[in-house]
């Protein structure tokens, strides 16, 4: 108890802005995952012939190791936040961009020929009907995305962009156990919270109706 | 209203869906499409809305030709109905009904004035607009599929087997309650079905489709009357045109033609001679146009006794008619509920035109009952014809 005390008013100052740090980069990088991914996937489902071919393509680049990508935008970024937060931007996309495809891919053809001719124009069609219907499962891919990029994100520290990472190499490096268990513990914490929070956000922002219709109401 | 004039629809590869159709709508007209499977029905169906685009020839609605319209405009200016309902999980009931409106720009107010007077239309309860499509049961969501295709008013409305995925029961009284609906709207009706029973309960005019053609065009009567082909005639089939026959046939069709008639100068004598000869105990009389006027039976030439006497002088003269191109099963109710042996058959300028007795109308109603098989029915013929 006492170490932990101590730990805390050692690094707790630190330890809050190194979070911060955390928290910033996966959060910048999820946002621009969401932003790229959810549009291309409903773009892919349009372009049936592309689409498989794209998904091809996402699915190779999440199989690079990570540290390779994040070294590999050092010649081309430099090094820091930046290029952290587009290495992992990379990485959070595939889980978002597959789960948009099959989430509006999935939805009932018959609403969609109900929509079609009922005079609604695609862009309607998108927004207030497959979105919707597709909101459950693309929320899903969102959080996998979030939980994987808390874990992600510690690899950061490697090209200067900071975060609990820094606590855990420096633990590393100086063998010094308390660093890599204080740096490793929040890093779990906010995987575990993040992951009940973006639940409760996907069972809100999934249609009532849809709700009712699985009993979940 | 709607025309569709030499309109084909070519699928790549070479199918011909459509093959050039020649269609008339009226307004106002219930039209069923019918047909086996892979007819072109729906097809033809959705070249009006635009879900299918035509290869070759134009519709035109309201002398307009539908390829120069807005497609979004168009489509909501036409009620459409899908056989798997396609209500949207996701709206209340509310929102379902008065999409259309909402896609015109209506406001919120004036959908929901319109929700409810369109609910009211199906005696449905006010609750129901808050609720979402999974509380309601298949018959009741369909109401509502046939509501949302009302609500923005559209003279023409397109139904795709729309009572197909129901139970028979809820069927049956969708159908009626639709009818019904149909004819106080006054709306104009396009409506596929594989289901000939459906049609002839539904429909003004059945256009019956195979191989992307037309093959028979008519009302569910001139259809039933008179098949076009074989096809129709199985399509139809013979438990259907056996049943219809007896109830469509007229009385011209089963009447005897060669009445025994007499000239109203004849005399009485004359009368009894020809009686005997052809062993008949009544006389139909005629005048010298030909026109019935009467009959006379034994009886009543035994009671005069004046053999010189005009037949004119002694026939009654009111005497039950019945016009050849009467449905027969009009007629059947009139000579079985008076009890009359015969009914003289007149046209339509009271010429006398034959007679219609009861054993004709029992062999039809055999026919109907046993069906006509070869053995039974000739065998019955010439048990009764003689």
């Amino acid at each position: 108890m006492d170490s932990i005390r101590t730990f805390f008013s050692e690094y707790g100052a630190l330890l809050a802005e190194k979070t911060w740090e955390h928290l910033y980069i996966s959060f910048a990088a999820l946002a621009l995952g969401v932003i790229v991914a959810v549009p291309l996937g409903i773009l892919l489902v349009r372009l049936p012939k592309i689409a498989g071919l794209v998904m091809g393509i996402a699915g190779i680049v999440q199989t690079f190791p990570s540290l390779a990508i994040l070294a590999f935008f050092i010649p081309l970024l430099g090094i820091g936040k930046v290029p952290a937060i587009v290495a992992l931007f990379l990485y959070s996309m595939l889980p978002i961009l597959r789960n948009t495809y099959i989430g509006v891919k999935n939805v009932d053809p018959t609403l969609l020929e109900a929509s079609r001719g009922m005079g609604m124009t695609t862009f309607q069609r998108t927004t207030r009907v497959e979105l919707p219907l597709a909101v459950p499962v693309i929320m899903a891919g969102i959080r996998m995305s979030a939980v994987y990029l808390i874990g992600w994100a510690t690899l950061a520290s490697f090209i200067g962009g900071g975060g609990l990472g820094d606590f855990i190499f420096d633990g590393l490096n100086l063998f010094r156990p308390d660093l890599i268990i204080g740096g490793a513990v929040p890093v779990t914490l906010l995987a575990i919270l993040l992951d009940l929070l973006l639940g409760k956000l996907e069972k809100a922002a999934t249609p009532i109706g849809i709700r009712l219709e699985r009993g979940e109401a | 209203m709607l025309v569709f004039d030499n309109v084909s629809k070519v699928y790549p590869g070479g199918k011909r869906a459509v093959d050039h159709l020649q269609l008339e709508i009226e307004e106002g007209e219930f039209v069923c499409l019918i047909g086996p499977s892979g007819c072109g029905k729906t097809t033809t169906m959705k070249m009006i809305n635009r879900l299918v685009r035509p290869s070759e020839g134009k519709i035109l609605l309201n002398g307009e030709n539908l390829l120069d319209k807005n497609v979004v405009e168009l489509r909501r200016s036409i009620g459409y109905v899908i056989q798997q309902i396609g209500l949207f999980p996701h709206m209340t009931i509310r929102d379902n009904i008065a999409l259309v409106p909402r896609l015109k720009g209506i406001s919120a107010e004036e959908r929901n004035r319109r929700a409810e007077e369109l609910l009211e239309l199906v005696n449905m309860p006010k609750e129901f607009l808050d609720r979402y499509p999974h509380e309601l049961s298949g018959g009741q969501q369909q109401r509502i599929g046939v509501l949302r295709a009302l609500a923005s008013d559209p003279p023409l409305i397109l139904m795709d087997e729309p009572f197909g995925a129901l139970d028979p029961i809820t069927r049956d009284s969708l159908q009626a309650e639709f009818k019904n609906l149909q004819q106080s709207l006054g709306k104009t009706i396009i409506f596929v079905t594989h289901d000939m029973d459906e049609a002839l309960k539904l429909a003004d005019k059945i256009v019956i489709m195979r191989a992307g053609k037309i093959v028979q065009v008519g009302s569910p009567d001139e259809i039933l009357r008179n098949p076009a082909d074989e096809f129709v005639e199985d399509f139809i089939g013979k438990e259907r045109l056996a049943q219809a026959r007896q109830q469509l046939q007229t009385v011209g069709q089963i009447m005897n033609p060669n009445p025994v008639s007499v000239g109203m100068g004849e005399t009485l004598s004359q009368a009894v001679k020809l009686m005997r000869k052809r062993r008949v105990d009544s006389l139909l009389v005629t005048d010298g146009a030909g026109v019935f006027r009467g009959w006379v039976t034994v009886e009543t030439i035994e009671r005069h006794k004046n053999w010189d006497a005009a037949v004119a002088d002694i026939m009654e003269t009111d005497v039950p008619t019945v016009r050849a191109d009467t449905l027969l099963r009009d007629a059947t109710r009139n000579i079985l509920v008076r009890g009359l042996k015969y009914v003289p058959v007149v046209d339509d300028r009271k010429h006398l035109a034959g007679i219609l007795t009861r054993t004709s109308l029992v062999d039809v109603l055999y026919d109907s009952v046993w069906g006509d098989t070869e053995d039974e029915s000739s065998g019955m013929a010439d048990g009764e014809g003689a």
